[in-house]
This record gives C-alpha cells, sequence and structure tokens, in this order.
C-alpha cells in the first residue's frame, strides 16, 4: 500500500520536474529540475527492488553528468537575453513534428491496455551479486563491448582535449 | 513494526545529535590543536578552558545581520547552504556505530539501515554535496564566488574518481558493499590497512579533498579569492557551510576507520570473555576514539602542510593518484589470485 503511494508521489515527482525542465526560462533552473527527476527515476528503481541501479544512476547522472552540464551553463552564463530568437517556421515545423509525435504516442498507447498482466520476476535480480553474475556470464560479451565503447569515448576526450602544440 | 519505527527515530535523532555535537566540538579542538601546534593557548575566555567558545561562536552566528546579495538569485542562494548541510549528514545512516546491544531477547543493532550497497549510497550522496557549494557559489553573482564553486567542485569530483578506485580494491577483497559486512571481517586486530596499505593512503588523501580541507583548501583561498565559495555569505548560512565541513570530517573519519580500522573491532575482543552488550558498548568507544585520532589528524595535517597550487593539486589528482590507483586494483587481484582466493 506504501509502496503504492511512493509510485504515484515519484511519477508526479519526475512529470512535475520533467515538464519544469523544458518550460522554465532560467537554464540553470532547469537542469537543478532535471537533476530532481533523475532523484524521482532513482527513487522508481528502488520501488523496483534494482537498489544498484539506483545507486549508480544517482552517481553518474546525478553526481557527475548534471554537474558538468551546471559547469557549462554557469561558465556561459547563459539567461533570457542570450537565448536566440528562432524564425518563425522553424516554430511551426516544431509544432508539427510534436503532433505527429503525439499521434504516435497515442497509437502506441491504445494497445496498451491489452497488454498481458506482467509476470512474476524473482525480486532479487535487481540486487548487486546477482547482477554480477548475470553481467559476467549470460551478457559477458554486450558487456565488455560497452565497457570498449567507454574506453574509446574516453581516448576521444582525451584527444580533443589536447591543447594543440605548434611546432617552432 | 512501530516499536523498529520508534527504535530506528530515536537513532536517527541520537546520531545526529552526536554527529552536531562532535561538529561544534572539531572547531573549537581545531583551534586549541593550532594554538598547540604554534604555541599558543586558544580559546580560553568562555567557559572553563574555553569549553562554552562552541556555543558562544553559534549564537554569535545566529544574531548577525543577515544579507542577501539584492542580485543575486534567491532560492538557490537559500538552497545552497541546505543541501551542503543535508548531504553531510545524510552518510550517517549507514555507518554501524557498534555490534548489536540486545536487551530482554530482542536485539537493537546500532546502525540505522544495513543496505547492502552502503558504499555506493554513501558516494552518491558524496556526489551530491558538490551541488551545496555550486549552487551557492553561483547564485552569489560574485566572480570570487564562481571562482570558488568551480575550483571546488572540479577538485572534488576529480577526486572522487580515486576515491572510488581504492574502494574498488577494498571491495574486491571482502567481496561486500555492505558497510556492516566490512566491519565484521575485520574482528580483533585484523584490519582492513594491513592488506590496503596503498588503497588506504589513496582513501585519505582523497578524503581530505573531499572535504576541503588544508592542503587541498583551495576553494576558499584567501589570498586569492577572499572566501571563495561563500565570500557573499553571512550569518548562519556562512555558519551552515563552515559546519558542514566539520560534519563532513566526522563523517570521513568514521568512513575510514570502518573501512581500513576495523570500525568497533579492537585487538583481542574475544578474549576479554565479556558479555555482548559490554562488547556492544566498548565497541562502540573504540569506535570513537578511532574517530577522534581522525579528525585530530585532519587538523594535524591542516598545521603542518602548506596549501597546493591548483595546477599541482590537478596533478596529483589525475596523474599521481589515479594511476597509483589503477595499480592497487590489479596488484589487488594478482595478490588474491597467488594465493588462490580466486581462481
Amino acid at each position: 500500500m506504501l509502496t503504492q503511494y511512493l509510485f504515484y508521489f515519484l511519477s508526479f515527482l519526475a512529470i512535475f520536474s520533467a515538464l519544469l525542465v523544458v518550460f522554465s526560462k532560467n537554464p540553470v533552473q532547469s537542469v537543478l529540475s532535471l537533476i530532481v527527476t533523475f532523484f524521482a527515476i532513482a527513487g522508481h528503481y528502488v520501488l523496483l527492488n534494482a537498489q544498484f541501479l539506483a545507486a549508480v544512476h544517482v552517481i553518474v547522472y546525478a553526481g557527475a553528468i548534471m554537474v558538468l552540464f551546471l559547469f557549462v551553463i554557469m561558465l556561459l552564463n547563459l539567461n533570457e537575453d542570450s537565448e536566440p530568437q528562432k524564425p518563425g517556421w522553424i516554430k511551426f515545423a516544431a509544432t508539427i513534428t510534436g503532433g505527429l509525435l503525439m499521434v504516435v504516442m497515442i497509437a502506441a498507447l491504445r494497445s496498451a491496455a491489452e497488454m498481458p498482466a506482467p509476470q512474476k520476476v524473482d525480486a532479487s535480480i535487481g540486487m548487486i551479486k546477482n547482477l554480477g553474475h548475470v553481467l559476467f556470464t549470460d551478457f559477458a560479451l554486450p558487456f565488455e563491448i560497452s565497457s570498449l565503447l567507454f574506453l574509446v569515448a574516453m581516448v576521444g576526450a582525451v584527444m580533443l582535449g589536447k591543447k594543440e602544440i605548434h611546432n617552432p | 513494526m512501530l516499536a523498529v519505527l520508534i527504535y530506528k527515530l530515536i537513532l536517527v535523532f541520537a546520531i545526529l545529535g552526536i554527529s552536531l555535537v562532535v561538529a561544534m566540538y572539531s572547531t573549537y579542538a581545531e583551534r586549541k590543536v593550532a594554538a598547540f601546534m604554534q604555541d599558543r593557548l586558544g580559546p580560553n575566555r568562555a567557559g572553563p578552558f574555553g569549553l562554552l567558545q562552541p556555543l558562544a561562536d553559534g549564537v554569535k552566528m545566529f544574531m548577525k545581520e543577515e544579507i542577501i546579495p539584492s542580485v543575486s538569485n534567491q532560492t538557490l542562494f537559500i538552497i545552497g547552504p541546505c543541501i551542503a548541510m543535508t548531504t553531510s549528514l545524510m552518510t550517517s545512516a549507514v555507518i554501524p556505530w557498534s555490534s548489536d546491544l540486545s536487551i530482554n531477547g530482542t536485539s537493537y543493532p546500532l546502525q540505522v539501515t544495513d543496505v547492502n550497497i552502503g558504499i555506493l549510497y554513501l558516494f552518491g550522496v558524496v556526489s551530491i554535496g558538490v551541488y551545496g557549494i555550486m549552487i551557492g557559489g553561483w547564485a552569489s553573482n560574485n566572480k570570487f564566488s564562481l571562482l570558488g564553486a568551480l575550483r571546488a567542485s572540479s577538485q572534488m569530483i576529480s577526486y572522487e574518481i580515486a576515491m572510488g578506485l581504492a574502494i574498488i580494491a577494498l571491495v574486491m577483497m571482502t567481496g561486500t558493499l555492505s558497510l556492516r559486512e566490512i566491519v565484521e571481517q575485520q574482528p580483533g586486530g585484523h584490519w582492513n590497512i594491513l592488506y590496503q596499505p596503498i588503497g588506504f593512503i589513496i582513501f585519505i588523501v582523497c578524503a581530505f579533498a573531499e572535504c576541503n580541507r588544508t592542503p587541498f583548501d583551495l576553494a576558499e583561498c584567501e589570498t586569492e579569492l577572499v572566501g571563495g565559495y561563500h565570500t557573499e555569505y553571512s550569518s548562519m548560512k556562512l555558519g551552515f557551510y563552515l559546519f558542514a565541513e566539520y560534519v563532513n570530517m566526522f563523517i570521513s573519519s568514521a568512513i575510514i576507520s570502518t573501512l581500513y580500522f576495523g570500525g568497533y573491532n579492537f585487538p583481542f575482543m574475544h578474549e576479554l570473555g565479556l558479555s555482548p552488550n559490554m562488547l556492544a558498548l566498548l565497541g562502540g568507544l573504540v569506535f570513537f576514539a578511532k574517530i577522534f585520532f581522525f579528525i585530530f589528524f585532519f587538523m594535524w595535517i591542516r598545521w603542518t602542510i602548506p596549501r597546493f597550487r591548483y595546477d599541482q593539486l590537478m596533478n596529483l589528482g589525475w596523474k599521481g593518484l589515479l594511476p597509483i590507483a589503477l595499480g592497487n586494483i590489479a596488484l589487488t587481484g594478482l595478490v588474491m589470485w597467488l594465493t588462490g582466493k580466486i581462481n
């Protein structure tokens, strides 16, 4: 019963702050709302018994990525005056694409009513021991490939961040 | 259910109170230690030996005029110190203060919650702590504050990485992320420091950087940045920032003792033949003795080592500690393989 209330509260929080991200005029406020959204989603993970995922979600998204976002926005000191004004036809195109997306979403959600009831799964699957076991046995190849991807991204970031050395 | 809830509530408030009192008297201890190191007397006017000095300071902080810069973002200006204080107090939830007390057959664990991802929880909270400083520094709308906030937060996220890698080696060895299990794997004098000396050194250096303590207190470097990220703060909001630093110091000392110095374990504890309750009480006292030693260690370093230059700090973090921590992980794996712990 309590978990159900928590679910509704977290969902409300997630959707509300996600809307704030889009609607707030101040970019710093947008970033902070996004952080609140991440926390709400982490709360959902805890409700689903995936504590490891929740902790990593908070550490990686709220703790690292959003800090860098905030860095950039604070340093550029963006505000309403510096917001670029879009020409009229872009707004028109954006409205149409948004509307099309809504139609697709409605079509997708319509069939959701006929979905079979969720099957009972092992509740301890999100625990770190089971997760580690699954990652290194059944999903070893995708796991290694994604770590390789991370390595490539790291090398790329170092290359981009390197100062150009001009030969005299 | 209700009894457990009430017990947990009492425990939470007790730990909160203890954290605040320890932090309060850390300010006094800091000044006394500084005085001792510099051959002075230190505060000695308020009460016997100046023991009421922290109270006097607190009253002064509360009574000071509150100034909020008119051009700053007011909401964020107030939220900043709140986040700093909240995150510093949140970490104490997963620390095991002692072994279980058993009264009338029911056992009362002296730990608020034993989550099975205790260490990750710590990391999550620590990584959120950056926001208090960043938001405060930005909302002040002052260049010195912003620079101080940027310095502090880039320092904190840089050292978090080395800290995490140092702990990974420890986790490899203990095979668990729960702090209670880690403590229970170090009975008597078999502390993790004996097996993880390199990891411990990396961890403690990173803990200094995370707490923004000297030699890593560039965030509030007076000669360059006036007061750093809290230049514009006054009254108790400034008090919150300063106080959060001391709470952080207390919690980091507790974590260092838990992870590397056996927590509430002490040598020959099982040979004494004491009842479990006595052992729990004694263990708690020993744990606090370790914590106080590390708080003293923090102060000792503060009055011994001068401040780093900023590029030296970043070099140490990224080119010094990070490779050593990676090497430590490989070394731990190798030793575990050679001794047959893993195959």
